[in-house]
């Protein structure tokens, strides 16, 4: 395990120095300077060299990659064109709504999804089995922003009942409306991310259930409760987490699009902000931190599936498909 | 048989859109950047499904929606098939060094979010409909290119692959004689799947303002422009949720139709 563990810790570092790589030169591809970002039209060759010195984008590139490694190994995301702040500030500030967000409505997803796609999937031959798998069929081929659209228009514009969107001015100081601002955006990130879970659940149940040793557990004697959790948990948990752990990466990303349609001031529209204001520090803090986020998340899941199935660690050196 | 009726229904619905599309190419109601159809005037009379805020036909704009939406769909599965298929093989056939070296890259490659990884191509070049294309199939390109080193891997260690290596078969016959008859069912399976997932993604970036720009009226685009008239013109809001819908659903019917059709194992055990 500590050998695997060591592998695996470089590879994440490897690919976070790609990842980090990659943005600079695919941002540094643009064919205008990111210094005209930051004067106005009709400036001067002084004012735009200024903006150059400003920013460094008059240093060689080499100089330039240099620098921007250097920042991000002590954690120094820049500074934003627009507002002048520290990048990596204004995104500690966002990412007190969009964590929380990704948190609760992976929380949601997972309670609802893993005993829908039990049933599903040990039921199949009543009527409610091919029913649940079909919902989750369906929600599957559903943009998560177009349920973000139909829920505000049920519950905040119809009923009344909710907030449309925003999020209080105070952050976290009252949590209740913090949390009422969050509820809307929850459910419907846990409602489409349920969907493509029931699915997982529910083979990995079909899986255990035709399998060769729960039918012995049986014939040993066991309960089908008692085969269930001492055998068939085990087992069908082993895909199931891997796939939690992309699911979990999906959701903070499907945050980036909810957050538009409730107008949450989280790392999405923190993004689309840069994007259109053309602040490329902003930009690239996001991205790096969002990959970092999807990395370690990737990293958990893969440690975490290695304690829970033994045969998994047993052949680590060799361990080629 | 029952991949027969699941593949089936697949093609109804995606045909239904294709159809819509193809229409668009010679006949719309409107000229879909008319606003002369005066604002948000109910469905019904002259314009069929009524109009939107600015006065365009909303029915001309769905369909001119489904021809974008099948191009982008279209258009990045075969930049993220040739790309990911290529890059696959040559995974798949190379030595362990280099086959060590891909397989990594591919996997930072797959985990670089699709999503992020698109809106950084339309951030570095400009929102068009190429932009969309590039940066969906990109992002698809590595998932299609790990498959395909696994399933050629699989070929590979067969032994008659082995028998007709030792008997001078040249690595171009080899793929072409062998390994793609082989590996094209479950790559054509995942492909499909893919131009759902594909379609999905150019929805969220027209929703966020980051596709294929006006004049082009992507669903995602119709949505977003209608998120704020929901309460008058419901419809707006309604239709091309529903068209993404059926779209998805029908290419995801014909992936798991085309799955069944093609390993015959997992006809009887469903």
């Amino acid at each position: 395990m500590g050998r695997y563990l060591l592998r695996r810790t470089s590879f994440l570092l490897a690919s976070l120095l790609l990842a980090a790589s990659l943005l600079f030169v695919l941002l540094r591809l643009l064919p205008g300077d990111p210094a005209n970002a930051l004067v106005s039209v009709g400036a001067t060759p002084e004012q735009l060299a200024a903006a150059r010195r400003q920013i460094g984008s008059d240093l060689p590139l080499p100089e330039q990659f240099a620098s921007w490694l250097g920042g991000l190994a002590r954690l120094d995301l820049g500074t934003s064109f627009v507002s002048k702040l520290p990048v990596g500030s204004e995104i500690a500030a966002r990412l007190a709504v969009t964590v929380p967000l990704t948190l609760l409505a992976f929380t949601l997803a997972v309670v609802v999804a893993l005993p829908v796609g039990f049933l599903a999937a040990w039921r199949s031959d009543r009527w409610y089995g091919p029913l649940l798998n079909g919902v989750a069929q369906l929600g599957v081929a559903v943009p998560v922003f177009w349920i973000g659209i139909l829920l505000v228009t049920v519950f905040a514009l119809r009923l009344r009942v909710l907030p449309a969107g925003g999020f209080p001015r105070e952050d976290w100081a009252e949590p209740g409306r913090a949390l009422t601002s969050l509820l809307l955006p929850v459910v419907t990130i846990a409602l489409v991310m349920s969907a493509s879970l029931i699915r997982y659940v529910r083979s990995a149940t079909v899986d255990v259930l035709g399998s060769d040793f729960l039918r012995t557990a049986r014939a040993m004697g066991e309960s089908f409760g008692g085969a269930m959790w001492r055998h068939g948990l085990r087992n069908a948990s082993v895909p199931v987490i891997s796939i939690l752990g992309i699911e979990l990466a999906t959701t903070f990303l499907g945050a980036v699009v909810v957050e538009s349609v409730f107008t949450l001031p989280g790392l999405g529209t923190l993004l689309i902000k840069g994007i259109a204001e053309h602040d490329y520090p902003v930009i690239q803090g996001v991205l790096v931190v969002s990959t970092l986020a999807v990395l370690l998340i990737g990293f958990a899941a893969d440690v975490v599936q290695r304690l829970v199935d033994p045969r998994l660690r047993a052949h680590v050196g060799g361990g080629r498909p | 048989m029952k991949g027969r009726h699941t593949f089936a229904a697949g093609c109804v619905l995606v045909g239904l859109v294709l159809a819509v599309a193809v229409v668009s190419l010679v006949w719309l109601p409107y000229d879909p950047s008319d606003t002369t159809g005066g604002r948000l005037a109910p469905p019904g009379g002259e314009h069929l499904l009524g109009t939107d805020k600015l006065g365009r036909d909303l029915l001309t704009r769905l369909m001119v929606g489904a021809r974008i939406a099948l191009t982008v769909g279209a258009g990045s599965v075969l930049v993220g098939g040739v790309l990911g298929v290529a890059a696959g093989l040559l995974a798949g056939f190379a030595t362990r060094w280099l086959d060590d070296a891909l397989s990594a890259a591919l996997d930072i490659l797959i985990a670089f979010p699709t999503l992020l990884l698109a809106m950084l191509v339309v951030a570095v070049r400009e929102a068009s409909l190429g932009s969309a294309i590039v940066a969906i199939g990109l992002a698809m390109s590595g998932v299609v290119a790990r498959l395909t080193r696994v399933l050629v891997k699989r070929v590979l260690a067969q032994d008659y692959i082995t028998a007709s290596r030792t008997s001078g078969t040249s690595w171009p016959r080899l793929v072409t004689e062998h390994v793609l008859p082989n590996i094209w069912p479950t790559l054509l399976v995942n492909l499909a799947l893919q131009l759902g997932l594909a379609v999905l993604a150019e929805a969220s970036l027209s929703y966020l303002g980051l596709g294929p720009p006006p004049p082009n009226a992507s669903w995602g685009r119709l949505l977003q422009e209608a998120q704020a008239t929901v309460l008058t013109a419901p419809l707006g809001a309604v239709a091309p949720g529903v068209l993404l819908v059926v779209l998805v659903v029908g290419v995801n019917l014909v992936a798991d139709g085309l799955r069944d059709l093609a390993d015959p194992t997992r006809r009887s055990s469903r």
